[in-house]
């Protein structure tokens, strides 16, 4: 092999605390190394020219270019060398930025390290082997999992521009938290005016198809050729029957069921739609509350159904989709308050979410767009808004920002002053965050306009007292305790990530972090990819996010998935296990332990074999380490080449 | 010369691509300083690990070495760090039986985003290593003078 | 059950003003099997005024405690006052301290040998008895009684120091209390400050602290709140007077130490509770407990089978 090396000095990275040009001296020592030299920018146009017309001068076929981290510039130089003709697979990257200069300042052992990791990248090089991506067709079709605002955005997206959708939704309607809210910050929009006819668009695009009240169960497959098998929960409704007149709603003598769409604030029936919005309209049986569950007798809605639609013996559908794409969009839950004791922990009922104000401001809510406390009804003249509950408090494992709050209360306040104008609103807030358009002038007219008084500091206790609640704060500005006697106090519990959101990152293959929020494929330059080639982003199950944010993540994910499958064809990632048939004794290990079914057993002149499905295997290498018999390696990682990186090493 | 006579030991990293690798490459991004000891190897998945890698790393005279995946239930190939959180304690409590000192191995779990908690991983084990003594190659081993003497 | 006694710190209030506190806590523990033996020639571990002033004064005085304890061969020690339990315990946290520990063992002339553990009698009672030991044990349930834990600000905290409940919303005596029976009702100041010693210097300080303390504890609804502090018990009960003229209210409210409470129900004697020296009427409140009728014998001659 003849193998050139180019240790790069990436302007003053690399070459402040590692010497570029005595690496690279360095290297001409190394086996099959033929050429070696160290250039500014070796990512830059000169810098992989330079590449191209050394592999040409000097008729390498192997390169290692000591740089940065390979997870950020591989791709780079794969296509660099394969413009000059040799296989992307053999080049090698010495990762001298991340892992040497940035972390240490001695000089001399940096370069020492630098050289340390050259030889090493040599080493593997020199048993690389050309390896060929197979291509494969691609399903023109994409699974968007979440019907929330950002879900609805790329499934709108995707149909427009001709694709296939399916998007599948948990709850019985789409529409999401957004669906609930009363207006939306900075304009006091009505929320549902401007999600309403999306909505409508969703449920008569003829290119989207909708799974409500289901969830993705398995996954399986990969980028192109995804198998999604969705499970329809059980509602008791035929949906092809129910009309949605909701004569059955009406009539259900059971009206005490928990109320999830109005987040408990009012009861609702145990058959029922859960707002007049609702796409799809269809009625829903909650079992826990129907009578006919729980005592047997009933079937009132039964009888009174002019279209039959009612089944309480209906089973649980498995349905399956082919998708090429997809696009998670899984929003967010809000934190549960009662994890804060000094606020009640849910004992007292004029304690509230922010959530649950909400739909007591929505004319469409239980309340009717009156604000009214639920332990007695009256109207609260004093309410307080507690801001960062459940956000940037380590103590409680909440420690990052939820974003949105800040805005979302000083709307509240703005409203609660809309609704009853006697009233007066105080808001505890740590720091006012409001970087959007329009954003810090909409929570000044909150202070300035509408009078609520801001108070910045935490909130330690609250107290009953009579039929009010204590709400004992400091103000850090004036450096005093201050206790305010509330009527409502309204807690804006913080974002954190969909409830089983590690579950379904874990069905698609996608990293999650200590939150359980999706981890993007670069937090700066790949916001809406993930690690897993075909699975996207949208929304708020990647971190927590207000409207337009989520609208246009959900608009940049619909462009990736429009991008993958405006090809016919896709290419395979060739690093892949391979069988080595004569050393393969067809002892099934490699079968039992491949997470994907990649690998199943074959008849090979009447011996049992393993074979490796090609297009299925990720390339995790777990077969190659369980392998009693090294049949079966890993290409690019084999034994041999991971065992020739540590004798690299250890070679004095 | 492989290491800083002195001043460094030898200590091998076995790193998986999605989580550690990342973690280390966020701690460079974020000039978390750390010891210059350690080399880092990387592989597809902490299950990709053989446990051979890491005796034959010992026993070639590296003086320590170190495992690190995703955390368990967040492996980007779903489950293969739960057979590398096996194999790798199996491996840590077979080393004494072929003379290692179980404390030259270590295997933890880092994120992508836990710079922070890489520089701490690194530098503690690094100071660990270097309270041990020099690691010998099996070569150099005095038992093994020891039974040629034997014949 | 652990044998081997606790060295006991009665604390120099226990000998005054929470004489009834000492000897109900006395009659507590022998009635539950759990031995204390006196700290012998125990002092004042120096309280409020020596922490103010000198910090190795206030080593060396609660320090010499826990050497006497050592003269018996104790070193688990227990204590009825939180503020004793925190002077105790910071002791031994100073004694380290380069700067505080030669200094306190100069005017000391001995030295700390062990490395003690100190506990309040409640957290004994909770971790080492437990409330389903203690339940098995009540012959009288407190029923009827509505009561509120009040635990005072030094019980839980500082967290570090203290390291037992919650430091913002304990439990123990809660689940204490419930086990003998009576009906606890949540009771969200009960490590609010009663205005301590704040009761000379600054009067209205005690009355405007206790005073919220009492008029949540009366509009919650309780019949009794319970405390485990001495100088707590003071201001709530002996100065009640005080904090409801200064409220224009009335409360009326007996103030218990929950040691006191727990005596009932295990059926001991009220003489050996000490519930004469309280100062508001606690009779209303005993009364509804003597109406609750006692365990069935059969049962509680199981229970104490099964204990034995």
């Amino acid at each position: 092999m003849r193998i050139g090396v180019f240790v790069c000095h990436c302007g003053s990275n690399i070459a402040a605390t590692v010497d570029s040009a005595a690496v690279a001296a360095a290297a001409r020592d190394f086996d099959e190394v033929v050429f070696s030299t160290d250039t500014m920018y070796t990512c830059s146009e000169p810098g992989q020219t330079g590449i191209i017309e050394a592999i040409k001068t000097h008729a390498l076929d192997g390169v290692v270019v000591a740089a940065c981290s390979p997870r950020m510039h591989e791709p780079t130089f794969r296509r660099a060398v394969e413009r000059a003709g040799v296989n992307r697979y053999m080049v090698e990257m010495a990762n001298i930025r991340e892992h040497v200069s940035w972390i240490g300042k001695d000089k001399e052992a940096n370069t020492n390290k630098a050289t340390e990791l050259v030889r090493m990248a040599v080493e593997k090089l020199r048993l690389n082997r050309p390896l060929f991506p197979k291509t494969f067709k691609a399903t023109r079709r994409v699974l968007v999992i979440g019907g929330g605002v950002a879900g609805i955005q790329t499934a709108l997206d995707c149909a427009e521009a001709g694709l296939e959708v399916v998007m599948v939704e948990r709850e019985s309607t789409i529409g999401g938290k957004m669906a609930k809210l009363d207006k939306t910050f900075p304009t006091v929009d009505c929320s549902s005016c401007i999600l309403g006819p999306k909505m409508v668009d969703v449920a008569q695009h003829p290119n989207i198809t909708l799974y409500a009240s289901a969830e993705v169960e398995a996954v399986s497959g990969f980028v192109g050729n995804f198998e999604v098998t969705i499970r329809k929960k059980v509602t008791c409704v035929d949906w092809e029957k129910c009309t949605g007149c909701g004569l059955c709603t009406e009539k259900c003598p059971s009206k005490k069921a928990y109320n999830r769409f109005d987040e408990g604030v009012g009861p609702t029936t145990a058959i029922n739609i859960p707002f007049p919005q609702a796409i799809p309209k269809k009625a829903v049986i909650d079992k826990e509350f129907c009578r006919y569950f729980t005592t047997g007798k009933c079937g009132v809605c039964a009888k009174i159904c002019p279209t039959g639609a009612i089944n309480y013996e209906q089973q649980e559908e498995l349905a399956q989709e082919k998708v090429g794409a997809i696009v998670a969009a899984t929003g967010y839950d809000l934190f549960d308050w009662r994890a804060y004791g000094e606020y009640g922990a849910g004992r007292y009922p004029d304690v509230i979410s922010s959530l649950q104000y909400e739909r007591m401001l929505s004319a469409s809510g239980p309340t009717g767009g009156h604000i009214k406390r639920p332990s007695d009804g009256k109207e609260p003249k004093t309410v307080v808004f507690i801001q960062c509950v459940g956000s940037r408090d380590a103590s409680i494992g909440r420690p990052y920002c939820s974003g949105f709050c800040c805005m979302y209360t000083a709307k509240q306040a703005i409203l609660t002053k809309d609704h009853i104008p006697d009233s007066q609103s105080y808001v505890f807030y740590m720091d006012i965050r409001a970087p959007g358009k329009a954003y810090d002038e909409f929570t000044r007219r909150a202070m300035e306009e509408y009078g609520a008084q801001y108070v910045r500091g935490r909130v330690a206790l609250i107290y009953p007292k009579g039929d009010k609640l204590v709400v004992r704060g400091t103000d850090t500005l004036m450096s005093s305790q201050v206790e305010v006697e509330a009527d409502l106090v309204v807690l804006a519990a913080g974002a954190e990530a969909a409830r089983n959101a590690s579950g379904l990152a874990e069905k698609l293959h996608i990293s999650y972090d200590t939150y359980g929020f999706f981890v993007e494929g670069h937090p700066k330059l790949r916001p809406v990819e993930t690690n897993t080639a075909g699975v996207f982003l949208a929304g708020a199950c990647q971190g927590p996010k207000d409207i337009p944010s989520s609208v246009a993540q959900g608009s940049a994910a619909a462009a990736k998935v429009l991008g993958l499958l405006s090809k016919d064809v896709l290419e395979s990632d060739p690093q892949i296990a391979q069988v080595t048939l004569q050393r393969c004794i067809g002892c099934g290990k490699c079968i039992r332990v491949c997470p994907f079914q990649a690998i199943r057993e074959t008849d090979f002149r009447g011996q049992r074999k393993a074979e490796v499905i090609e297009a299925v295997c990720q390339g995790c290498g777990l077969c190659n380490a369980t392998c009693p018999q090294g049949a079966i390696q890993l290409s690019h990682f084999t034994d041999n080449q991971v065992l020739a990186e540590v004798e690299a090493l250890c070679r004095c | 010369m492989s290491v800083l006579e002195g001043k460094e030991r030898r200590i091998i990293g076995f790193l998986c691509n999605w989580c550690s690798y990342g973690g280390a490459d966020t701690a460079g991004v974020g000039r978390f300083s750390q010891p210059t000891d350690l080399r880092i190897i990387r592989v597809p998945c902490s299950g990709r690990i053989n446990p051979l890698f890491i005796i034959k790393a010992l026993l070639s005279g590296a003086d320590g070495v170190l495992v690190s995946g995703c955390h368990p239930r967040d492996c980007h190939y779903a489950e293969g760090n739960f057979y590398a959180r096996r194999r790798l304690e199996m491996c840590k409590q077979l080393l004494p039986a072929v003379g290692i000192d179980p404390l030259r191995f270590e295997y933890t779990w880092v994120s992508a985003s836990e710079g922070q908690r890489w520089q701490q991983v690194v530098t503690d084990f690094t100071a660990q290593i270097h309270q041990l003594p020099p690691a010998l190659r099996f070569s150099e081993s005095p038992d093994l003078e020891l039974l040629r003497q034997c014949g | 059950m652990a044998s081997s006694p606790l060295a006991y710190y009665p604390g120099c209030s226990g000998l005054g003003t929470s004489m009834e506190y000492d000897r109900s806590t006395r009659a507590v523990c022998e009635a539950l099997g759990i031995p204390l033996k006196d700290i012998p020639d125990w002092s004042c571990c120096g309280s409020t005024p020596a922490h103010t002033v000198d910090h190795a004064l206030s080593t060396a005085l609660s320090a010499r405690n826990l050497i006497q304890a050592e003269t018996i061969g104790l070193s688990d020690i227990a204590t009825p006052c939180p503020s004793c339990l925190k002077n105790l315990k910071t002791a031994m946290a100073r004694w380290q301290d380069p700067k505080i520990g030669p200094a306190a063992e100069k005017l000391l002339g001995k030295s700390l040998q062990e490395r003690h553990r100190v506990r309040s009698v409640l957290q004994v009672l909770y971790e080492e008895l437990g409330p389903e030991a203690l339940a098995a044990k009540v012959s009288r349930p407190l029923a009827g009684l509505k009561v509120v834990p009040y635990y005072g600000c030094l019980m839980t905290r500082p967290k570090d120091l203290m390291d037992f409940d919650d430091e913002e919303y304990p439990v123990s005596m809660d689940r204490l209390l419930e086990a003998a029976g009576a009906e606890v009702l949540p009771f969200p100041l009960k490590v609010e400050c009663c205005g301590a010693s704040m009761g000379i210097p600054l009067n209205k300080a005690v009355t405007r602290l206790s005073g919220k303390i009492l008029e949540l504890a009366a509009s919650l609804g309780a019949d009794a709140v319970a405390v485990a502090c001495p100088l707590c018990q003071m201001n709530l009960d002996l100065r009640q007077g005080q904090v409801e003229k200064a409220n224009h209210a009335i409360y009326k409210l007996p103030v218990f130490y929950y040691t006191q409470l727990l005596g009932l129900a295990l059926g001991l004697p009220e003489r050996d509770l000490g519930l004469s020296k309280l100062n508001v009427n606690p009779e209303p409140a005993l009364a509804l407990i003597r109406q609750s009728r006692p365990k069935p014998a059969a049962e509680t001659a199981a229970t104490t089978e099964d204990a034995a």
